[in-house]
């Protein structure tokens, strides 16, 4: 066993205990926490692939953006954890029976015979750049459905924000134009006056 | 300097073997991280000075000569502090998110070179490593005031990873343009890209000044420094995420911010500001220019301290969205065109 492949079975054992924590965790937090510990473990798993722009994209994407978001609503539900597990056996065997399928499906899938002996990864120089490469393909052999794809992201992007803005008539707002545009002038008056000295010896009586 | 060094990996390997690399490796670690940590504790010192002399104080000049010492007694008074736990708290989480919100600040310096082939990693997607780590240090102050289990913690949090998030997307499209013009991820490439018989007008701080800009503001809102410490906000909420925190757990987010302000100066040096090169043509390129450029940046940052006020939320949120997205979108389009034409001289 070289040194790869136990770097490889430490990422792996990680990735899945992590996902195993993120549908057992009883505390919403912990679950995104685990959630977050499973995409790195997945991408030292893609580096270990030498696909290090995917691997580095998924951390900065899914962890550095994607999770902070998720975070940011989990921590802002009060979420009641009985009302949270209630129904649980009632629903176990209908979400069993999906997860049996969906292992029948994979080991269908990975235990065709093309794959069943693991498929090496390619070996490249040291000067090989996965990035360089990666745009290359996608800018010119898949440009068509990648641009498909981005077009289909901004009209879900679109539609969520449509979807969700609602004009209030009564509600106050600030014209940040006008707020920019101020000058010193309109909030600032200086007055000069002559410095004013009480008379000497007088300091309290100096009406007089 | 280079046959020293090469004798000493030859003795080295025949004496430990195997082991070797990664005992090398941690040396080199700590020949960063040590001077970052110095750096660290100076910078608060130099921090109090600048801004005691902006308003015509002396700042700290009791410990040592000058006060020199300064930094060192405040180390050993939060070394010797009581860290308290509140009762109410995530325990678990409450101690990991200072060491969530130190380590990625650390981790990034792995691909920052200091001078020509002096690099720890000298990794392919640099940038892009980068980027990521940056993006990482949010973690630690979200838990920090989520398992604070504190109304102000929890709003400093909260407003603070509303923050990093927003301006995050301005300073990576401020670091496309500078990936256009050098093309390359590598940080050392992109440091070279910038030499030329022009010296400092070979720079990228020229086509792309206005990233430039975007870059030094986004990283002054990343780091959480005045005028946008929102994060902390001691007027408003106290002192935001860290509230809890005493001792050395305080100290470690202390650390965090300050490395990171930093590795900031570092990165705008060696993307805008052509790293140790030269800025003349003449004088030859050294760490040197490198050391004075991250000064003068992290001048800056202590000057913006000292003269703006705090920037109200809405402000700041409009500054990220509606001024500097838009703004680097436009410049990655303008650069992209302007290289096709023979006007691109860079």
């Amino acid at each position: 066993m070289n040194f790869e492949t136990i770097v490889f079975y430490v990422f792996a054992a990680l990735t899945l205990f992590a996902a195993l924590r993120v549908i057992t965790a009883r505390n919403p937090v912990h679950a995104v926490m685990f959630l977050v510990l499973a995409f790195i473990s997945s991408s030292g798993i893609w580096l270990l692939l030498e696909a290090e722009f995917l691997a580095i994209t998924l951390v900065l994407v899914y962890v550095g953006a994607v999770m902070v978001l998720f975070l940011f609503v989990v921590m802002m539900l009060d979420i009641n954890l009985v009302r949270l597990r209630e129904g649980f056996w009632r629903w176990l065997p209908f979400g069993a029976a999906l997860a049996g399928l969906m292992v029948f499906q994979m080991v269908w899938v990975l235990g065709s015979t093309e794959i069943a002996g693991g498929v090496e990864a390619v070996r490249h120089a040291a000067d090989y750049s996965n990035t360089k490469e990666l745009g290359r393909l996608i800018y010119t052999d898949y440009v068509y459905p990648f641009e498909l794809a981005a077009v289909l992201l901004l009209i879900a992007m679109v539609a969520a924000i449509a979807l969700t803005l609602r004009r209030r008539k009564d509600s106050k707002s600030q014209v940040v134009a006008d707020q920019v545009a101020v000058k010193k002038a309109d909030r600032l008056r200086v007055v000069k006056m002559q410095a004013e000295k009480p008379a000497a010896g007088h300091p309290s009586a100096s009406k007089e | 300097m280079m046959e020293l060094l090469q004798i000493l990996e030859q003795t080295g390997l025949d004496l430990l073997g195997p082991a070797w690399l990664p005992v090398w490796t941690i040396v080199k670690i700590m020949l960063i991280v040590l001077p970052i940590m110095g750096a660290v504790a100076y910078l608060t010192l130099a921090e109090r000075k600048v801004i005691g002399y902006m308003q015509i104080r002396i700042g700290p000049n009791r410990v040592g000569p000058y006060g020199l010492l300064q930094p060192i007694a405040d180390g050993v008074k939060l070394l010797f502090k009581e860290i308290i736990v509140p009762s109410g708290s995530n325990k678990f989480l409450f101690i990991l998110a200072p060491i969530m919100a130190l380590a990625p600040s650390l981790a990034a310096w792995a691909v920052v070179p200091f001078a020509d082939g002096v690099v720890l990693s000298n990794l392919n997607a640099g940038l892009l490593y980068l980027l990521a780590m940056t993006s990482l240090g949010v973690y630690g102050i979200i838990i920090a005031g989520w398992a604070s289990n504190s109304k102000y913690a929890f709003l400093g949090a909260v407003r603070s990873a509303a923050q990093i998030v927003s301006y995050e997307i301005a300073m990576g499209f401020a670091l496309v343009c500078v990936l256009l013009a050098s093309q390359s991820m590598n940080l050392g490439e992109i440091v070279q890209g910038q030499k030329g018989s022009y010296g400092l007008l070979n720079w990228y701080l020229l086509p792309l000044f206005p990233m430039f800009l975007v870059y030094l503001i986004s990283g002054v809102a990343e780091t959480n420094r005045a005028p946008f410490d929102m994060a902390e906000g001691e007027s408003e909420i106290v002192a935001g995420f860290h509230v809890e925190y005493s001792g050395m757990a305080f100290a470690l987010f202390f650390l965090a911010e300050y490395a990171n302000m930093i590795l900031i100066a570092f990165l705008t040096s060696i993307m805008f500001l052509g790293g140790w090169l030269s800025p003349v043509p003449f004088i030859p390129d050294s760490f040197v220019w490198l050391l004075a450029k991250v000064s003068f940046i992290l001048f800056l940052f202590l000057w913006f301290r000292a003269t703006f006020p705090r920037y109200r939320y809405d402000q700041l949120m409009r500054l990220g969205w509606k001024v500097f997205i838009p703004l680097t979108i436009v410049w990655v389009i303008v650069v992209a065109t302007w290289m096709q034409t023979p006007l691109w001289v860079w």
